[in-house]
């Protein structure tokens, strides 16, 4: 059963083109006020999953629902799109209109009181640092201004959710830097954040919670801590002689390296306190103790192991999401 | 809707449609203005008015088929990529993620390039007519009914390839809706050739024709709002051959076919609202 008060929920929502499968049945749930990572590889039905979303292609089978209103229901679904923002990852705005104009075109197509907004353009402008170039034609940007501009554009109305599709692909460490502050900043006043990247760097610095999708499916969903074991601990201690360590091996604490630093593994977080005592006990004069998350990256070539057997599917998919 | 109509006329304004067409429309009226300047210094002697009026009606006959040419092509230039060129580029992504529905893009964009066209075939024949006036002191029996089956066949081709642009590149979309064009033409000659032999069969390919797409009966009712009477009287007494002259009406289109022209433009409307409410972006 769908609920209404997430901000987005789907339940086995899926899209076949032709003979080709871009999504199976996604399931997943994206609580309001949290930032979402959607993460996948290339043609894993990323962008798909977030046009069916957004009422842009239609599924297949399956059900969502989008701020409460369900995308099978045409005027529920335009309605709750008052409140969302959007970039998509192809992201092209009238070359012909200036910066300004072309959020002034927004504005009007969501219905923004006509005294509210030019105060709404000059603060989206402001935001995505376009407030010098905002009478200049889309024509002249560069692209990376041209996804900043986009990002202006989702950010209009104070959207209650903001769909980013690869938000920052054009964008130099600067503007990565700045998209990385402008979510934080909607998390902040309880916008809802759905981050569709295979960035992971980015998503990892940013993101509550994420979906790992591949071949179309959901093959991991939860808090990013949830997600990401923190098992390894990076050890200082000097006075670690052989005896000690073979006596910390048999207390279940085995340690790689030599000289002063060592690496304890499969140890979580709750066994660290433990590990130190074992030190202690073991004569050791512990300098530093740190608990390592493991990252994302190495967590998503992880999952995605076991289906890199079905490369070849996965490509069928990616050609027609490029498609 | 209007967002989008309005969106539609900055960018033929923008991206110097709009110069492009008046500096060439403008270019057209005076060349075709001296021309009729010419008409009474024919022969050795300067023509008396009356043949000079005759020879000017012709002329404007041949003059609105060009710009019923132009404003043929620019409806299919304009309407073939209005819809398909924003899909294939991603400018649609953003637009049609707002709260606007399909329907009224897609009517935006029609009332949008309906409103250029109406501007364009408005001033394009007012102003060649007020030249021709004031050159030749011609003026054709019911220029209002000539400039309104002119637009509605400029509209007829603008709604044909803004429906062809729901579906097909702005392209493909244009050569198919030209093609369409050519032919109409060509069967409201064979029909006429049909009727000149009295041959049933071929009368009708030109009817179906003129059904399928009403262009060419719509023409042939431009072309009998520009006849003066006597032209009209003259060619008839020439017996049904004339019907087989593209340039020549020797009857208004029928009301039903009017009737059939509306219908046509709405039913086609409605086939690209289907046809686009259907398409994945």
């Amino acid at each position: 059963m769908l609920s209404p008060d997430a901000a987005i929920e789907t339940v086995d929502l899926a899209k076949r083109y032709g003979r080709i499968t871009a999504l199976v049945g996604l399931s997943m749930r994206v609580e309001r006020g949290s930032i979402f990572g959607f993460l996948g590889p290339n043609g894993a039905g990323k962008t798909t999953a977030v046009k069916l979303l957004l009422g842009l292609a239609r599924p297949t089978a399956g059900d969502a629902l989008v701020l409460g209103a369900p995308v099978s229901d045409d005027r529920a679904h335009r309605e709750a799109r008052r409140r969302v923002g959007y970039l998509p990852e192809l992201f092209r705005y009238q070359g012909w209109l200036s910066a300004r104009e072309v959020l002034a075109a927004h504005c009007a197509l969501m219905g923004i009181d006509r005294a509210a907004r030019g105060h709404e353009i000059d603060q989206a402008l402001a935001t995505v640092g376009l407030a010098r170039r905002a009478d200049d034609r889309v024509q002249t940007f560069s692209k990376g201004m041209q996804q900043r501009l986009g990002l202006g554009v989702a950010l209009l109305g104070r959207p209650e959710l903001v769909v980013l599709d690869e938000p920052t692909s054009a964008l130099d460490p600067v503007g990565r830097h700045d998209v990385r502050e402008i979510v934080r900043g909607l998390r902040a006043r309880g916008t809802t954040v759905f981050l569709n990247s295979h960035l992971l760097s980015e998503v990892e610095q940013v993101c509550d919670r994420v979906a790992v999708v591949d071949q179309g499916r959901v093959i991991a969903i939860g808090a990013l801590r949830e997600l990401l074991r923190a098992d390894t601990v990076r050890i200082r201690a000097t006075g670690l002689t052989d005896g000690a360590r073979a006596s910390l091996a048999r207390e279940g604490f085995s340690l790689d390296g030599d000289g002063e630093r060592f690496v304890a593994r499969d140890v979580d977080e709750e066994r660290v306190p433990a590990l130190v005592e074992a030190l202690a006990r073991a004569g050791a004069r512990v300098h530093a103790v740190e608990p390592q998350h493991e990252t994302l990256e190495e967590r998503f070539l992880a999952l995605l192991a076991p289906a890199a057997e079905g490369g070849a599917q996965r490509a069928t998919a990616e050609k027609k999401e490029q498609h | 809707m209007l967002v989008v109509a309005g969106l539609v006329l900055r960018e033929a304004a923008r991206r110097r449609l709009v110069l492009a067409v008046v500096i060439l429309t403008a270019l057209a009226v005076v060349l075709t203005g001296w021309g009729f300047s010419r008409i009474p210094y024919l022969s050795a002697r300067p023509l008396p008015v009356e043949q000079v009026r005759l020879i000017a009606s012709q002329l404007v006959i041949l003059v609105a088929f060009m710009f019923s040419f132009v404003l043929a092509l620019s409806a299919v230039f304009v309407a073939a990529p209005a819809i398909s060129g924003e899909v294939e580029s991603g400018i649609a992504l953003s637009l049609l993620a707002r709260p606007i529905s399909r329907t009224s893009y897609l009517i935006g964009k029609w009332l949008g390039l309906a409103a250029l066209l109406f501007v364009y075939t408005a001033a394009s024949t007012a102003l060649e007519l007020v030249v021709v006036r004031s050159v030749v002191d011609y003026e054709p029996p019911r220029p209002l009914e000539a400039f309104a089956f002119l637009y509605t066949e400029g509209l007829v081709l603008l709604t044909l390839a803004l429906a062809l642009s729901t579906r097909m590149s702005g392209m493909v979309g244009g050569v198919v809706a030209l093609v369409l064009f050519g032919m109409a033409w060509m069967g409201g000659i064979v029909g006429g050739i049909g009727q000149a032999f009295d041959n049933a069969t071929v009368t009708h390919v030109g009817t179906v024709t003129k059904l399928v797409l009403p262009t060419d009966g719509l023409w042939r009712g431009a072309v009998h709002a520009l006849e003066p009477a006597a032209v009209l009287t003259g060619v008839r007494g020439a017996g049904p051959a004339a019907a087989a002259n593209p340039f020549f009406a020797s009857a208004p289109p029928p009301f039903p076919f009017l009737v059939w022209s509306a219908l046509w433009i709405a039913a086609v409307l409605v086939l690209a609202l289907w046809s686009f409410r259907h398409r994945e972006i």
